[in-house]
């Protein structure tokens, strides 16, 4: 290249254009070639290093069969070394696949055959995958044998799945416990339920009946009316946009809140008296945060709940539904006002409350929250582990400290008292959201976390159609709570 | 003791690929022709075992004595192109010889695994152009006319081509074959050649705007047709190369702008007229959208190169047969699936050598017809990788066109075979004339 660049710079003794040397057109050429060509490469080995488990786990994709034909399917521990979910060889080396545990881990451990669910869909690749040594592979293909797929290890702990389980009862609803720090899910429940051991045989059923819900995992699909706990996120945006003044605020609640014909009541009719913001908050006040909802800028109460992942992906790998909350300058007054109270149009899954009440709990960052803590081979060496990440800052760390101490108040002097005066503190926030527009229907909500001062785990519970959040939800976090710190100690 | 020959032989194959790819690289550290032969000895050696491992995990797996005759035939045939044709035309480029045999061993390999039959037939086509082919260096020393019959390439290939638009066959909804004898040619392919010559006989010498602009229309012509034909990637291929080989002949960065220009709003027209276009523009921007129709081809490929990750599945352990047409269009991802992304890349970057090392040979040449047909060649070779890989992989739409000596089809392996020995014949000559001028 060097005696081209000289060729070109030295004086052509030929007019006749074509003697001139072509040597920097054919490198350059060569070199946007080559660019083109560097890029196809990276898109290659991007692409093969991020989509490899979609690309197997697609039901569109036929070596999935292969891969079964070569391997059996491993196993699905809980954090404690339970097992969840195995296969079982028979004499003949028939599989069948084993949930020790019946219908407790139904929704997110989930099943196998007749399409796949929750921990079984997202950890597929690695259970029909084999990381043993090649000893046993050679000892296996020798004896005409498959080879065990790898074993998944699961965040979730079958003590408290089994309390949160017991606690939802007969009611439906769901049940998340997850940790602050890291996004671990601990457990999760959905009710109704089913038995994952007996899929085939119900299946039909299930599928048939269009009113059956059965399947459906309530934590992450369940879309409901968040009821007042999206008073959380009212009262977020005020202090947002009244950084200095919220705690002058003040309100006179007389049982309703009217403006024009429309009109909205505190919970039962009660009336609060004079409420500033702390009290209306701890005593979830809806005249007073009607109130609240009607002083707020609506394009930056939309940026806030565009933030808090309204209307948007979660940082999910599970199945789930994305929760919707849209203000605008065309929000008729009406509206506006159900919707600061979460009531309305506004609809939010379980999942997703939790994540927000995580964020709160966690100075305004948000873990992703996860299930698969690590994949190991069938002789127990670690083959891939997935570790916390943080998926970004939902709140200012002071925003996210107010509403700590916000929902501090609400258990010590507000509508979840009855998590008062136990050896931890706890926070959170009620709800009974209304449903069906008769009064008295409603969801019962509680979303939380303990210690207040320095949150390790969070809950998020929702029974459909208990009665209030307060006396129906509250007192199940507290069995949640106790059972987490007392298996801790 | 079967299956660790088999698991270990994944990574051995994957390691002689690398070495191979690096080799090839590393001749670029001296001039073009001034090479130490040990490096190509070792280029044959490490070919050889690629061979060998990939016929044993054939044999291993598919635990059938077919793949190992079919295993002779090929070292039979590598052993007597390496050692003939350097013995027949001792000037011969060994970089370029050496890359033709890798990629028709790993070629004949991977079309045994997918078809049996295929495979036979295709070793029969590839000894037949070799046969053929090993004429043309002694061609093009002896004929002198080449130069002269500038407008009988542009007669011939207009006619050819419009021919298999008239009386073609379709396949697949495109009109780009037609059979004689029982023999299916695709003229597209060789047209390549003939529409090379006539660019640089058009242009070795008058580079005037007029001259360009007659070029223009007849390579115009040329695509056009294969567009009507729905032949959409070889029409790219004969307008990219026509771009090209203009920019280095005339020098002038306009007619490159105004090729990349006229390129896109023609590819805009394309798409607003055409229904195939809009058809397989559709399919790459969103293929799981359209899985069970107009995506499934690339949704397939995509899922076997997904699931040969790095190393592969090992040989008849995938399913790249699940890929409609695997052995023409979609042969790369099917080497991805069973061999491995990294044997894949070595793959592209094989390629990417022998067509650097073309440009060298064209820096080099001062006459500028057999220049421009170096490099005209060695862009369209590029080219049409660029096109059938990226479209395999989903990072371009799919045009559906071969993978040079790769990909199971007649047309495309001899027509390869013809422009890499037009490249030997022209590169012979050029080292006799430096010989010549050195002995001076």
């Amino acid at each position: 290249m060097e005696n081209n660049k000289s060729q070109n710079k030295s004086p052509k003794k030929t007019p006749d254009k074509k003697r001139r040397g072509n040597q920097r057109e054919i490198w350059l050429s060569a070199g946007g070639i080559g660019v083109l060509f560097l890029c196809l490469m990276i898109y290659l080995g991007h692409f093969v290093a991020t989509s490899e488990q979609d690309m197997i786990n697609n039901s569109y994709n036929s070596r999935q069969q292969i891969l079964l034909s070569r391997n059996y399917r491993g196993s699905i521990y809980s954090r404690d070394g339970e097992v969840l979910a195995e296969t079982i060889l028979n004499e003949d080396e028939e599989e069948t696949r084993n949930y020790p545990y019946k219908n407790l881990f139904a929704h997110i451990v989930g099943y196998s055959t007749q399409g796949r669910m929750g921990v079984e869909a997202l950890a597929n690749y690695y259970l029909i995958n084999t990381n043993t040594s090649l000893t046993n592979k050679v000892k296996n293909d020798t004896a005409g044998k498959k080879n065990p797929g790898d074993n998944v290890y699961t965040t979730l702990d079958v003590k408290i799945q089994q309390v949160a389980n017991d606690q939802l009862d007969i009611y439906r609803g769901a049940i998340i416990v997850t940790e602050v720090s890291t996004g671990k899910i601990i457990a999760m429940v959905s009710h109704p339920d089913f038995d994952p051991n007996s899929i085939a045989e119900i299946w039909d059923d299930l599928v048939d009946n269009d009113s059956s819900t059965v399947l459906l995992n309530r934590a992450t699909q369940g879309l409901y009316p968040p009821g007042s706990t999206f008073k959380i996120v009212t009262a977020l945006e005020y202090i947002k946009e009244n950084p200095d003044t919220y705690q002058n605020y003040s309100y006179n609640c007389n049982g309703s809140f009217r403006l024009g014909d429309s009109k909205i009541s505190c919970y039962h009719g009660s009336s609060h008296g004079q409420v500033d913001f702390k009290k209306s908050f701890a005593k979830s006040c809806n005249s007073s945060f009607a109130n609240i909802g009607m002083s707020l800028d609506r394009e930056a109460f939309q940026e806030t709940l565009n933030d808090l992942l309204f209307n948007k992906d979660l940082p999910l790998t599970l199945n789930y539904a994305k929760s919707s909350a849209l203000v605008s300058e065309s929000t008729p007054s009406a509206e506006m006002m159900q919707t600061s109270i979460g009531q309305g149009k506004t609809q939010i899954t379980p999942m997703h409350l939790n994540m927000i009440t995580c964020a709160i709990a966690n100075d305004g960052v948000l873990m992703k929250p996860y299930v698969i803590d690590r994949v190991e081979n069938d002789e127990g060496t670690v083959v891939k582990s997935f570790k916390a990440s943080e998926y970004g800052r939902l709140m200012s760390e002071d925003e996210a400290a107010i509403l700590r101490q916000l929902m501090t108040d609400v258990v010590q002097e507000g509508t979840a008292s009855k998590l008062k005066g136990l050896s931890y503190t706890a926070a959170g926030k009620t709800g009974s959201a209304e449903y069906n527009n008769v009064k008295g229907d409603s969801h019962a909500w509680f979303t939380g976390f303990a210690p207040a001062e320095d949150p390790e785990v969070c809950v998020t519970i929702i029974v459909e159609g208990a009665g209030s959040g307060g006396d129906y939800a509250v007192p199940i976090a507290r069995r949640i709570f106790d059972a987490y710190f007392s298996e801790k100690q | 003791m079967q299956e660790y020959v088999i698991e270990l032989s994944k990574y051995f194959i994957a390691f002689f690929m690398v070495l191979y790819t690096a080799s090839c690289f590393y001749t670029f550290r001296y001039p073009t022709g001034e090479h130490h032969k040990g490096i190509f000895i070792l280029q044959d050696v490490l070919m050889f075992l690629v061979q060998v491992l990939c016929f044993l995990d054939l044999s291993l797996t598919g635990g059938d004595f077919q793949y190992l005759f079919f295993f002779a035939f090929i070292l039979i045939f590598l052993f007597a192109t390496i050692t003939m044709v350097s013995l027949i035309y001792e000037n011969i480029n060994r970089l370029l010889l050496n890359n033709m045999c890798m990629l028709l061993g790993i070629g004949l390999c991977m079309v045994s695994r997918l078809s049996f039959d295929k495979a036979i037939r295709q070793y029969v086509i590839v000894l037949v152009s070799l046969i053929f082919s090993l004429l043309i260096p002694y061609l093009l020393g002896k004929i002198h006319f080449f130069k002269k019959i500038t407008w009988l390439y542009a007669t011939l290939g207009i006619a050819l081509l419009s021919t298999v638009l008239i009386l073609g066959e379709v396949t697949h909804g495109s009109k780009i074959s037609f059979s004689l004898g029982g023999i299916t040619f695709q003229p597209s392919e060789f047209v390549k050649i003939l529409f090379l010559f006539f660019l640089a006989g058009a242009l070795w010498e008058n580079v005037s705007f007029q001259r360009v602009v007659l070029t223009a229309i007849i390579a115009g012509a040329h695509v056009v047709i294969l567009v009507v034909s729905k032949d959409l990637g070889s029409a790219l291929i004969f307008f990219v190369g026509f771009v090209f080989v203009v920019f280095a002949a005339t020098r002038n960065y306009l007619y490159l702008f105004a090729g990349i220009i006229g390129g896109g709003a023609a590819s805009y027209l394309a798409y607003q007229l055409f229904d195939h276009v809009r058809i397989r523009v559709l399919a790459w921007q969103d293929p799981w959208k359209y899985i069970d129709n107009k995506g499934y081809q690339i949704t397939q490929s995509l899922f076997a190169i997904g699931s040969g990750s790095w190393f592969g599945m090992g040989l008849l352990k995938g399913n790249p047969t699940a890929i409609p047409y695997v052995e023409a269009d979609f042969i790369f991802s099917s080497i991805c699936e069973e061999l491995g992304v990294i044997f894949g890349m070595c793959l592209i970057l094989i390629c990417v050598s022998s067509f650097l090392e073309m440009m060298r040979i064209a820096v080099k040449i001062h006459d500028r017809f057999y220049q421009l047909i170096v490099y005209g060649i060695g862009i369209m070779y590029i080219f049409q990788i660029f096109l059938t890989i990226g479209g395999g992989t989903k990072f371009i739409p799919l045009t559906g066109v071969t993978l040079p000596f790769i990909s199971y089809g007649g047309s495309s392996v001899m027509t390869t075979m013809i422009m890499f020995f037009i490249i030997q014949g022209i590169y012979i000559r050029l080292q006799k004339e430096g010989e010549r001028r050195g002995g001076k």
